[in-house]
């Protein structure tokens, strides 16, 4: 055997496995996004959906990222169309309802679907506890980086996006946010900052 | 680069085709909408471009970069929006920074280096050796 020989390959197929080794530790779905750390875009949007009392706003109120700095802002971007919303449904609504007398204020946006049909299917989700807005041309959504729904973003009180969640959002992660950023929280470990659906 | 250079003419060749310009304004606008588009990513598809895209979406950020053509911004500040958005993947030819320059270098060496490897074994197995002490 040619020891010079077998010394070069393994040398040069080493680097090579150990490149695709790594390749299959990533998840190509997987995209970071430059935003969490960021100023949160500003928007202003109309309510299409007013939400149920004491987090109701009337229909056709616009909503403006920049009146609601000092809150801790969940910005859930859905669709009547999209399956995945159906699973984060509950865990947003009853989530915004036990915050409901906390500096927390709680935004579905409505992603390229008519506001009939986000009416509709919040009807027959059995309704939703806080307002939805619509957003034309998806600007918003665009603004805010959307690669499709759901996905949820948390901005902090100072207006700065903490967290971007891709797929449907659980009650643990909402709470564990919220309760990192409100102010006078009882402190631990901030959550990474984004997630995967 | 490849996938830009596919992409490009498909885009100006749609424009040109399906959306006829009512004033040569409107025309220079739609090829320069065309030719930046050719060059994002469509978020919610694989691997084509925002203008070869028919997907709602792409449509819609095809409408921002009109706008923002409209509104005097260069396609480098409009590349440059939808990159602070959606990060480097958004643009379907990686810029020539940092580890990037592997993507665009490595190929090259790979390619030479193999081709350089060949030509050296090809000559040394064509060479009548003298003494074939090799075990």
């Amino acid at each position: 055997m040619n020891w010079r020989r077998a010394t070069i390959a393994m040398l040069a197929a080493v680097p090579l496995i150990a490149l695709f080794a790594f390749g299959f530790t990533r998840n190509p779905s997987e995209i970071p996004s430059p935003l969490p750390g960021r100023d949160a875009p500003a928007w202003a949007l109309t309510v299409f959906a007013p939400g149920e009392p004491p987090l109701a706003r009337p229909v056709g109120d616009t909503l403006r990222l920049h009146d609601l700095l000092g809150k801790v802002v969940v910005l859930n971007f859905w669709a009547s169309w999209c399956l995945a919303c159906r699973d984060e449904h509950v865990p947003l609504s009853e989530t915004a309802r036990q915050y409901a007398d906390r500096p927390a204020q709680f935004i579905g946006v409505l992603y390229n679907d008519r506001p009939a049909a986000g009416t509709r299917w919040i009807a027959d989700m059995g309704g939703q506890s806080y307002p939805s807005v619509v957003d034309p041309g998806a600007r918003t959504a665009i603004d805010y980086g959307l690669y499709g729904v759901p996905e949820t973003f948390i901005v902090d009180t100072k207006g700065r996006i903490a967290y971007k969640h891709l797929g449907p959002i659980s009650e643990r992660v909402l709470r564990q946010w919220i309760d990192s950023l409100l102010p006078r929280a009882a402190g631990g470990d901030t959550p990474r900052r984004d997630s995967v659906r | 680069m490849v996938v830009a250079l596919c992409t490009a003419w498909p885009a100006r060749a749609q424009v040109a085709g399906t959306r006829p310009a009512s004033t040569a304004a409107d025309s220079a606008l739609e090829a320069r909408t065309a030719a930046i588009a050719a060059t994002l990513r469509c978020p919610v598809c694989q691997g084509e471009s925002i203008q070869d895209s028919p997907a709602e979406l792409a449509q819609q950020m095809r409408a921002v970069v009109r706008d923002r053509l409209r509104a005097g911004e260069t396609p480098d500040e409009i590349k440059a929006y939808f990159v602070s958005k959606y990060g480097e993947w958004i643009l379907l030819e990686p810029r020539m920074t940092g580890l990037n320059i592997l993507l665009y270098v490595l190929p090259v060496a790979l390619i030479v280096g193999g081709l350089a490897l060949v030509a050296v074994l090809v000559r040394r197995w064509t060479t009548p050796t003298a003494n074939t002490d090799e075990s």
